[in-house]
């Protein structure tokens, strides 16, 4: 098997020059497919995620984008190289509208960003009824379909989510999963953090389970749901 | 009804006119405090004495120009210097920034020590303003002094009132309203305008989105630049150029800028229109309207006038201590203070 699309590589390190928060962390998601991060409150899946994007220093480990070491890479210059990322929180700019959030994503591209607007409403229908609203005004799954719609503005190769379903009715989880798993389709690979270890590890290709900033499981998401221990410890018998 | 035009006359004569114009001036300053503080998220104390030194700078260049006879026939020669004006001040602020802000926002610092590196930067403009063309009154209009004056205006309607129409008025008000328009079309349909707001709104998101945030600053800063220099020199034509009433007007401004909601553009806008006809209507005396619109018995005999001129920033802080209480955001949703 050939070296995976994106991968963080042993990572340990923490934010600023505070204590170590990973310890010899890796996360890795094959190019279109879908990887999940779950685990216990406070094991890191964030700061793995946070790590892989750049967001923290990392003492050990490396990460390396389609064979790129970008270890070294600020998070702007990864951007840049095709990756894009959705914080869990202040994920859009709540004063400006729908459509000017897409237009804002697409800040580093300089050709002509019409026909990416139009993927994006045809993925969320309901952005192109909205898209004169200040992005402030919608509902919680509504927010959340304008942030994933802004990161997929630069057309990137990797797509990041931080808890992408919190705070959002079941209901409306379903339907942001269902999304997830057409992006993924358009070859886009996806790597995210999920509580909802359950639903998340059912469309996942391959899963991570952190305990206390450290690789606990790792299998294919039907392996981790299979499997007695992660059953036991993390969904609930 | 000859006497309730008179009274109409003498109201738009003595307050709405004048109101008008000092509201517009008011809007100019506000807009560069609220930008600054939506954008680089700190109060600029130094925003008065920007707006003297943008004054100070049009009014050598007017000088000149008028010292090589050039003119601007019935307008004043300053609108000519203006962009002259322009362009220094944002010399002066972008060199402020690069010298002195630009290290605190390195650090990080927290918003209150830069408002008080801003009253440093303020200190020194003021004294530089000073030293370079002095404490004193300085007149600078020419050209034509009105546009209706109270006789002519006499003369044609054959009203007992006269209504007078400043040069300066007219050019305040319609400066006011191109500035304004050109802002709301940069911040609203330009890409670069919207990475300004983008910026204001979600700093962290906008770094992600690639957005280059000392590019935001310096522009920023020049928009200031050119905003502080307007409002300066069209409340010097209007009234006149002496440095300490434009560390005074800081109070207005301000009050302007948190009414309307700081960060808020529109907000600042409204707000100052609200502190400038609050202000002129508390202070004016209104025995002469009222005499022409109330019938004998009821006529006052006082000068009906609410307040002294003396106290008029009082008002400033009675509106700004209003709108806090109950609306701690201001009218148009800005950012707490």
């Amino acid at each position: 098997m050939s070296a995976p699309f994106l991968i963080g590589e042993a990572m340990t390190g923490g934010y600023g020059s505070g204590a170590d928060i990973l310890h010899d962390c890796t996360i890795a998601v094959e190019d279109g497919e879908i990887a999940v991060i779950v685990g216990p409150n406070g094991a890191g899946k964030s700061t793995a995620m946070k790590a892989v994007f750049g967001m923290l220093n990392l003492r050990s480990g490396s990460v390396r984008l389609g064979g790129e070491d970008i270890t070294a890479l600020k998070p702007q210059e990864r951007v840049a190289k095709g990756m894009a990322f959705v914080p869990q929180t202040n994920n859009i700019f709540t004063s400006m509208t729908v459509e000017e959030n897409l237009e804002m994503g697409a800040f580093l591209r300089r050709d002509d960003i019409a026909k990416t607007i139009e993927q994006i409403y045809e993925l969320f229908p309901i952005l192109r009824d909205k898209r004169r609203q200040a992005a402030g005004e919608l509902s919680g799954g509504q927010r959340q379909q304008v942030a994933v719609g802004r990161a997929l503005m630069t057309r990137p190769r990797v797509l990041m989510l931080d808890e992408p379903t919190a705070g959002v009715s079941p209901i409306v989880m379903d339907e942001l999963f269902d999304r997830i798993i057409e992006v993924a389709r358009t070859g886009i690979s996806i790597l995210m953090v999920e509580q909802n270890a359950r639903q998340a590890l059912a469309i996942a290709h391959k899963g991570y389970v952190l305990v206390q900033g450290a690789n606990a499981f790792t299998g294919t998401g039907a392996e981790l749901l299979a499997d007695d221990n992660v059953r036991r410890s993390f969904l609930g018998g | 009804m000859i006497d309730f035009l008179n009274g109409l006359v003498a109201l738009l004569n003595f307050v709405v006119i004048p109101a008008t114009a000092y509201g517009a001036q008011l809007a100019l300053g506000a807009l560069g405090v609220t930008l600054i503080y939506g954008i680089l998220r700190f109060s600029n104390f130094a925003h008065g004495d920007t707006m003297a030194f943008g004054a100070m700078s049009t009014i050598l260049v007017t000088w000149l120009l008028q010292g090589w006879g050039v003119s601007l026939g019935p307008l004043p020669t300053a609108l000519l210097a203006l962009p002259f004006g322009i362009a220094i001040t944002a010399l002066l602020v972008l060199g402020t920034d690069k010298l002195v802000y630009r290290f605190y926002r390195r650090q990080r610092v927290a918003p209150v020590i830069l408002v008080i590196v801003s009253m440093g930067v303020m200190f020194v403009t003021n004294g530089l303003v000073r030293f370079i063309i002095g404490p004193d009154d300085r007149n600078f209009a020419d050209g034509a002094r009105f546009l209706i004056s109270a006789r002519d205006f006499r003369e044609i309607t054959g009203l007992d009132e006269g209504l007078a129409f400043r040069t300066s008025q007219a050019m305040t008000i319609v400066t006011a309203v191109i500035v304004v328009a050109a802002l709301f079309w940069f911040l609203n349909r330009t890409r670069t305008g919207k990475s300004m707001r983008a910026f204001s709104d979600n700093e962290d998101l906008a770094l992600l989105s690639g957005i280059n945030p000392e590019r935001v600053v310096t522009i920023t800063w020049v928009i200031v630049a050119a905003l502080a220099a307007v409002a300066g020199v069209l409340y010097g034509l209007d009234k006149s150029f002496k440095p300490f009433t434009y560390f005074q007007l800081l109070l207005p401004i301000f009050a302007a800028a948190i009414v309307g909601g700081l960060g808020s553009p529109i907000g600042a806008i409204a707000g100052g229109f609200v502190v400038a006809f609050s202000e002129v209507t508390v202070t004016y005396a209104w025995k002469k309207v009222l005499e022409y619109w109330l019938p004998g018995p009821l006529e006052p005999d006082g000068l009906v006038q609410l307040l002294s001129t003396d106290y008029k920033f009082a008002v400033s802080f009675a509106i700004l201590v209003i709108v806090l209480l109950f609306r701690p955001t201001g009218l148009f949703k800005g950012k707490s203070v």
